[in-house]
């Protein structure tokens, strides 16, 4: 029995690492530490009713923001374990079975559990109360959305020490990925992780899509919508059309491997670059999905930073549109070495290209919106300006590599490392640091320290020059990507040492941004404002942190820049700040149910990698009865009474007679 | 106020880095230093790619200091302020047109150098081309001369100015092959045989590589590819002839399992064990031009 008990632990933890002791022992500890902490300060109803069971969207933004940051920093780890291994030739740190599991779980956690939720959290958190909106579409369905990439998010996780991470690249090519070459439970953590929350982003693109379409305040036509409005439209449409793609093929693999099925493999006349090409349909419009929001705050931090109009909203609507259509029209470029003919890769290469067109033009907006504008630098412009440069030498080299011919030689190396990092770190992720510092006090009623948030962003950028320049350096040397190891006789060393400082540079800067964050919580200064930043669109228009509620009253609105508008007229006493009749507020009641029901999945997910099925079907049954359940119940909304409503605004400065 | 202290930094840090990049012993991009006609032509159309772009950024990375240091807030600044001005067809057209205009030129010249550049043309040459056939393995690359009779792994050698003819297959996970030096690199898929054409005009060692991920050793699969003169080459084919053991169907097993290996020499190989290669995954799939149609297995095992 006990050698039974044994041999089954030795092959389900993952075993013979100090690195993965050391992750086993802290996330026991840290469990433990939660679950006393809650316990002691009696916090489980509090954290039952407030958070986990909450639909109202602020609240689960900000879920989606945290679970982000951790993402980042197990992201961040596995970058500088990478870093470690490739700062010097021969290194002996890690070996390459476990190099390729780290690049793998850092691929896919990057993209798809930090980038993507820090980008959901911002879409929650603003999205409605840029709209005048009281929340999403379907509240239900968003916390749902949260709980599910929640559970595939620590599903995967659980991979690094239960059962042993993926290690077939973040996109998981077959035939590696297959059975035959990847037996072990990993590709199927990456399989189940990724198809649960990747249900959960579908479903989120589709509720912001007809939030956005159905939901606006009165008087506020599409085109006089913010212009970060506008990217979460384009960038959901882009979701709506890739996210199954995504999900069929993640399918159709799983049954390659787990019921014999041939879609993939060549015996049995599956084919494998068919599923190169169905995960690229879904891998390209990705990086647009999360990109196009970051050029949505860019134009409402450059417009409010500047004190000016956006300059050419017309063009950015465009410009926005026809990205998210054009990106899923260059998939092949990720293969032109291939063999796919002169054809293929001619017209993908175009494609590609044209897509430098509107980006080049939303640059050139930016840029004459800050022209005869009175430009200050808190930290939201300060990451704004940083960001410019970088992306347009990130835009330049992704243009490089789209030239086909010439791709032949950049294909795999580090130049495309390079390249991918800058356009996805530069533009994807400062973009949303700097739309996190620029809603930081609407989201919590508090500025962050600017000074600090200084010194993180220098340090931010500073170590991503020193971290990535020398990698397109690298690639021209020849040195390819995912390599563990590289000799002394190849002279990539010196450019690979500035590299790994430069990581650890920017491993300082996210330590130092937690600190700022630490700090203006202890110091913080409240914000009475509700406007700190004297700022143009409807969100700063109701005190921060917003009330439940959002809006006391739904705002009329007349036109772009509505609030900054507004403001005018009262300075110039056009307009007196109108006397309103308050009227009971109906809003969405609390669920347990997503999280209930996200747990079962969890389960089925669990139960189906380890081929246990008593475990998945019960998950199974799990997620239908709660299906089932939620249909029939009818109590699911009440009236927030008008009492209620003017103590609440009175609690928030604000008086309403 | 800070700003200007801000930008200043900026513009330092940016200087620094193109010095560094510029700077460094450039006898190590090797990408950038080709040997053979395809790689010559392909540096040139990275060249001329960057500079075409160049065109673009320089200014906008220009206009964006310019635009930054001039109308940040400060006490007495004179520039201009015009909080509402936020169209003007003019400027549009011209940004949207300077981009079009970059964009087509660098398309056209794109389209025409991918037909040209197609890996599977043959190269211009008085000279007949060498075949030599590439497999990919776990993690090692298998070199097949049909002409000569011989084979070796991790080392490839052949005369320099003749134009090679690589068939590349792969009997493991898909790779790619790549001589920087030489010219771009092709996919090694199981099942399909693609073809590259290259040649060195200049005797030399160069480093090849696998270049797509296979696996746990895939960082050890690098290779000498060494172009020598005629006689030089003879003379080794000559030698490996004459002292290298023979490839056996045997020995081919041996060398497909997982592991990596040191430069290895066979007088002989099965004969047509390519085609075998290849046709063991069902000939499934054929695209474009990068192929050929397979003749017949002649190994039957
Ligand atoms: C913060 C500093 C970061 C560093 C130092 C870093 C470093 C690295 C390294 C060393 C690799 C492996 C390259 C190779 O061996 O081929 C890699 C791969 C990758 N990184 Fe990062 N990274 C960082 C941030 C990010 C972020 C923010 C994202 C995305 C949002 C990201 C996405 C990726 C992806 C998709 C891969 C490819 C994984 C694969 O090859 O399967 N990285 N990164
Ligand atoms: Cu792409
Ligand atoms: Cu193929």
């Amino acid at each position: 029995m006990w050698e039974s008990v044994k041999e089954f632990a030795s092959e389900f933890f993952v075993t013979g690492d100090p690195l993965i002791y050391g992750a086993d022992v802290s996330i026991v500890l840290s469990i433990i530490a939660v679950v006393s902490v809650l316990t002691y300060f009696k916090k489980w109803g509090w954290l039952w009713r407030e958070w986990l069971t909450t639909v109202d969207h602020k609240k689960i933004g900000i879920m989606y923001i945290l679970a982000s940051v951790l993402m980042l920093f197990r992201g961040g780890v596995d970058a500088l374990l990478m870093r470690a291994q490739l700062a010097m030739p021969e290194m002996q740190f890690l070996s390459g079975d476990h190099y390729n599991q780290i690049f793998t779980t850092h691929g896919v956690i990057m993209i798809l559990f930090m980038a993507m939720p820090l980008m959901f959290g911002l879409f929650n958190v603003i999205v409605p109360l840029q709209l005048g909106a009281r929340d999403v579409a379907f509240p239900f369905l968003n916390a749902l959305s949260f709980w599910l990439f929640f559970s595939g998010a620590m599903l995967f996780n659980l991979s690094f020490v239960i059962g042993g991470s993926p290690d077939a690249g973040w996109l998981a090519y077959p035939p590696y990925s297959e059975l035959a070459f990847n037996p072990g439970p990993g590709q199927d953590f990456y399989i189940w992780g990724i198809q649960i929350s990747g249900i959960g982003s579908l479903m989120t693109g589709i509720n912001f899509i007809v939030t956005i379409l159905k939901v606006r305040a009165p008087g506020m036509t599409l085109m006089k919508m913010p212009m970060f409005s506008w990217s979460v439209l384009s960038s959901c449409i882009a979701i709506v059309f890739a996210f199954p793609i995504l999900t069929v093929t993640l399918a159709l693999l799983f049954i390659d491997r787990y019921l014999g099925g041939h879609f993939f493999t060549l015996d049995g006349g599956g084919n494998p670059m068919m599923y190169i090409n169905l995960i690229w349909m879904w891998g390209h419009p990705e990086v647009y999905i999360i990109v196009l929001p970051a050029f949505g705050i860019f134009s409402e931090i450059v417009a409010t930073f500047s004190r000016k109009k956006l300059f050419g909203y017309k063009s950015m609507v465009f410009a926005m549109i026809i990205i998210s259509v054009l990106s899923f029209l260059v998939w092949a470029h990720h293969f032109f070495t291939m063999g796919s003919g002169a054809d293929v890769n001619a017209f993908f290469a175009v494609t590609t290209m044209l897509i430098a067109i509107p980006t080049g033009v939303k640059v050139f907006n930016w840029l004459f919106t800050m022209f005869r504008g009175k430009i200050t630098f808190e930290t939201p412009m300060l990451w704004m300006v940083g960001i410019i440069p970088n992306f347009v030498i990130g835009g330049m080299t992704g243009v490089l590599l789209s030239v086909a011919p010439a791709d032949f030689q950049y294909h795999n190396s580090y130049f495309l490392v390079a390249h991918f990092h800058q356009v996805i770190i530069a533009g994807v992720v400062f973009g949303f640091f700097a739309g996190l510092y620029y809603w930081w006090p609407k989201i919590f009623g508090f500025k962050l320290n600017e000074r600090i948030g200084r010194w993180a962003f220098w340090l931010w950028n500073i170590g991503f020059y020193l971290c990535f320049m020398p990698q397109y350096a690298l690639g021209l040397m020849g040195m390819t990507r995912r390599l563990y190891t590289y000799g002394w006789d190849k002279g990539w060393f010196e450019m690979n040492l500035v590299s790994t400082i430069g990581a650890v540079i920017m491993g300082a800067a996210f330590l130092v941004q937690i600190w700022d964050i630490a700090h203006s919580i202890k110091h913080m200064k409240r914000d009475t404002t509700g406007d700190p930043w004297n700022a143009r669109t409807l969100e700063w228009s109701i005190p921060s942190p917003a009330p439940f509620y959002n809006f006391a009253v739904m705002p009329q609105v007349t036109s772009q820049d509505d609030w900054h508008e507004r403001k005018l007229r009262i300075e110039q006493g056009l307009e007196k700040p109108a006397k309103v009749e308050l009227e009971p507020i109906h809003m969405p009641k609390n669920s347990g149910i997503p999280i209930v029901m996200s747990m079962f999945w969890f389960f089925v997910g669990f139960g189906l990698i380890f081929d246990w099925l008593w475990m998945a079907v019960p998950g199974f049954i799990g997620v239908i009865a709660c299906m089932v359940v939620h249909s029939f119940n009818y109590d699911t909304d009440y009236y927030v009474t008008v009492e209620e409503i003017k103590r609440t605004e009175a609690e928030a400065g604000r008086v309403i007679t | 106020m800070k700003t200007s202290k801000t930008v200043r930094c900026m513009s330092f840090l940016f200087m620094f880095i193109l010095l560094f990049l510029t700077t460094g012993c450039a006898d190590n991009y090797i990408v950038l230093d080709p040997k053979g006609p395809i790689g010559e032509q392909q540096k040139d159309l990275m060249i001329l790619s960057t500079l075409l772009t160049l065109i673009v950024i320089v200014p906008v990375l220009i206009l964006t200091f310019v635009i930054v240091w001039r109308y940040r807030d400060r006490k007495g600044r004179k520039a201009k302020y015009t909080p509402n001005w936020e169209h003007s067809t003019k400027l549009e057209i011209i940004w949207w047109g300077i981009p079009i205009i970059i964009i087509t030129l660098i398309g056209i010249v794109t389209v025409r150098y991918t037909y040209s550049l197609e890996p599977s043309k043959p190269l211009e040459s008085e000279k007949k081309p060498i075949t030599i056939q590439v497999t990919n393995l776990d993690w090692k690359w298998l070199f097949q001369y049909p002409e000569q009779g011989i084979a070796t792994v991790n080392y490839v050698q052949f005369p320099e100015d003749v134009p090679v003819r690589f068939e590349v297959t792969s009997d493991a996970p898909m790779n790619s092959f790549w001589i920087p030096q030489l010219g771009g690199q092709i996919y090694a898929m199981s099942g399909m045989s693609m073809t590259l054409y290259l040649q060195a005009d200049e005797q030399g060692e160069y480093m090849g590589s696998g270049a797509n991920f296979t696996g746990k050793e895939f960082a050890k699969m690098f290779f000498t590819a060494n172009a020598t003169s005629q006689e030089n080459f003879d003379q080794w084919v000559n030698q490996v002839k004459h002292t290298s053991p023979e490839l056996t169907l045997d020995g081919y097993k041996e060398l497909t399992k997982q592991g990596t290996s040191d430069v290895r020499y066979f007088s002989t190989f099965p004969e047509g064990l390519y085609e075998m290669t290849v046709t063991k995954y069902a000939a499934s799939h054929n695209h474009g031009l990068s192929t050929r149609v397979q003749p017949p297995a002649r190994v039957k095992e």
